[in-house]
């Protein structure tokens, strides 16, 4: 029984390091990945440009533009004259934000009623309210060093504060994100192709004619793909924390429990796909377009799923890779544990165990 | 030799309307090459799969090897080899891993698997080449080869489904000397083909139109019978009858 598993196992692992094209897209695609989503799309600001139109031209508003240039956010600033000019250094693409310091900062900051305006360039909207955000919270601190921590006579100051990713990393959001959606690449597709492969080729029919159990047949099949999942997660989670410096506050028995489940959840699917596909190109399609797509778009991975229509809500709910994302995002980047992640984790448990159910039913040992 | 390890009552399997074996009764004895003839679609390859255990009869009776095909498939599995109509071989594997591998889901293993396989792959010819990949062998070896792996665990009966198909006359006839020799060693061998000189290989033949048994007897015995020049000549006369289009 294990020796015949063994030389299942075995010869399944042969398909999968024989097929070195496969194994070079799996590998490289995810650092690929990674870097695009860490270096190019990238919504951090570093060293931006901006415009300072100072009316005031006092110690105290010195002071201020001087708070900007000194932070890593922005640049030298580029002076400006008169308010027409903002037009022309937007139009120019000089600068994407300008801030307009009011006539007698200093006795304005007294009498509460100093007017300081951040003007930007929305044209790039994230971009703008990125900028927006950094220079409220420069000019939140100045004010607050000058009135000795009382913001002064107008009181109520917004500021704002990014907690878990505080200078917005959009590398921090994506790794995890990356590795779900490997994670269901791997798990989901490459199972559903090996097994309608079989199929497809008529092998099948010999393992079946062996005396080799179904579950035998399906286990030497999943197992490789699983490990071959594990590996492919913890060379992203590498990446990540080695060139990004992603953080993992949380545990790692809690990374790899969640993971193994997820993994189960995807390793049935594809189950299920290949139940229903009798060629590896309709495995291909269906795990493209009911998993793959879904899982980028839906699970949060790229776009928020609080900002979805209720329908896509609903149905983002039912992927597991929603959930998958959030408990990623729990462990590595707010460090919490099962006490605020068993919602998640129970749901993803639940997925699991009734998808493995339906596919090993669905799993004919006979064809017909 | 007179045991039987093969007999079928009444054996039918139903898809919907479509009857494809329709009340086969035959037996087979131990060490017979018996050969199973019909145009396409006839019901052949539905049969052997029945008998195989892949797929479950709508009505009737068999055993192989003794064990009812309903209640004791497990059984059945260990000592039967298959060989399918498609090419069932690994092409992204080695000739030696596919030897290896199919020894091994047989529960082969160690010393005994490592000696049945090389003596394989010397009987073959293949020593040299053992270690390529199966895509690269010409369609003959590939068969001869698949022929071999499907008995390496010494099953007592061999189900070959159109082994021969697009294969050249050469080959053909090296794989039908493998075939004996494996007869020889005791094991039945259950063949379909729709090659009439084939036919006339084998020990008994039975001849399937539109999914009924039409006849079965030694090839000569069919001649004789049916007043024909030769087996085609037996088959034609039958064929004709047959409605079904492929």
């Amino acid at each position: 029984m294990i020796r015949t598993f063994i030389a299942l196992v075995q010869k399944e692992f042969l398909h999968i390091l024989r097929d070195k094209r496969t194994l070079i897209v799996l590998f490289g695609m995810p650092v690929a990945q990674v870097i695009l989503f860490g270096y190019a799309i990238n919504t951090e600001i570093n060293h931006a440009r901006m415009g300072v139109l100072d009316r005031s031209r006092n110690d105290q508003s010195v002071e201020l533009i001087q708070r900007f240039s000194v932070s890593d956010y922005f640049h030298e600033p580029l002076y400006l004259d008169h308010l027409d000019q903002i037009e022309d250094v937007f139009r120019s693409g000089q600068v994407k934000m300008v801030v307009v310091i009011g006539p007698e900062l200093g006795k304005g900051l007294i009498r509460g009623s100093a007017s300081i305006q951040i003007v930007t360039d929305a044209s790039d909207p994230n971009m703008a309210s990125v900028m927006t955000q950094y220079a409220q919270g420069i000019i939140g601190k100045w004010l607050k060093d000058k009135t000795n921590g009382t913001y002064g006579p107008q009181g109520i100051i917004t500021t704002s504060r990014m907690h878990y990713n505080p200078e917005m990393r959009s590398v921090n959001l994506f790794v995890p994100g990356v590795i779900t959606v490997i994670l269901m690449l791997v798990s989901a597709m490459l199972t559903s192709i090996a097994i309608s492969r079989e199929k497809e080729l008529g092998t099948m029919e010999i393992l079946l004619v062996s005396p080799l159990r179904p579950g035998t047949i399906i286990l030497g099949k999943v197992i490789p793909y699983l490990v071959l999942s594990l590996v492919n997660a913890i060379f992203i989670f590498l990446i990540g924390q080695w060139i990004f410096h992603v953080p993992m506050q949380g545990s790692y028995g809690m990374l790899i429990l969640s993971g193994l489940i997820f993994i189960s959840a995807a390793l049935s699917l594809g189950l299920l796909i290949s139940s229903i596909a009798r060629t590896q190109q309709l495995a291909l399609m269906l795990s493209l377009f009911a998993l793959m797509m879904p899982t980028i778009l839906l699970s949060g991975f790229i776009f928020p799923v609080s900002s979805m229509p209720i329908p896509l809500q609903v149905l983002a709910n039912i992927m597991p890779a929603k959930h998958f994302i959030v408990i990623l995002r729990g462990i590595m980047l707010k460090g919490v544990g099962m006490e605020f992640l068993w919602k998640e984790v129970l749901i993803l448990t639940g997925m699991s165990v009734i998808l493995l159910f339906i596919s090993v039913r669905k799993f004919k040992i006979r064809l017909q | 030799m007179n045991d039987t390890v093969i007999s079928t009552q009444g054996l039918t399997k139903k898809f919907g309307d479509f009857t494809a074996t329709d009340h086969i009764t035959f037996d087979v004895a131990q060490g017979e090459v018996f050969g199973f003839l019909g145009a396409n679609g006839a019901g052949k390859t539905t049969a052997i799969k029945m008998l195989c255990g892949l797929l479950t009869p709508t009505s009737g009776e068999a055993t192989i090897a003794g064990f009812d095909i309903y209640e004791e498939a497990e059984s059945i599995k260990k000592v039967i080899g298959y060989m399918s109509q498609r090419f069932s071989l690994y092409q992204d594997l080695t000739i030696r891993e596919n030897v290896h591998f199919y020894g091994g889901i047989y529960g082969l293993s160690g010393a005994d698997l490592k000696d049945k396989a090389n003596a394989l792959l010397a009987r073959l010819g293949l020593k040299d080449e053992a270690d390529k990949l199966v895509s690269g062998l010409p369609l003959g070896w590939k068969q001869k080869l698949a022929f071999s792996v499907s008995i390496l665990h010494e099953p007592r009966i061999v189900f070959l489904d159109e082994p021969t198909s697009g294969v050249d006359p050469v080959a053909r006839r090296q794989f039908w000397e493998m075939i004996y020799e494996a007869a020889e060693r005791g094991i039945t061998v259950f063949v379909t083909t729709h090659y009439m000189d084939e036919a006339e290989y084998c020990d008994r033949i039975s001849i399937m139109v539109d999914g009924v048994m039409e006849a079965c007897a030694a090839p000569s015995e069919l001649v004789r019978q049916y007043d024909a020049k030769n087996v085609d000549d037996v088959f034609y006369q039958l064929a004709r009858k047959g409605k079904r289009k492929e």
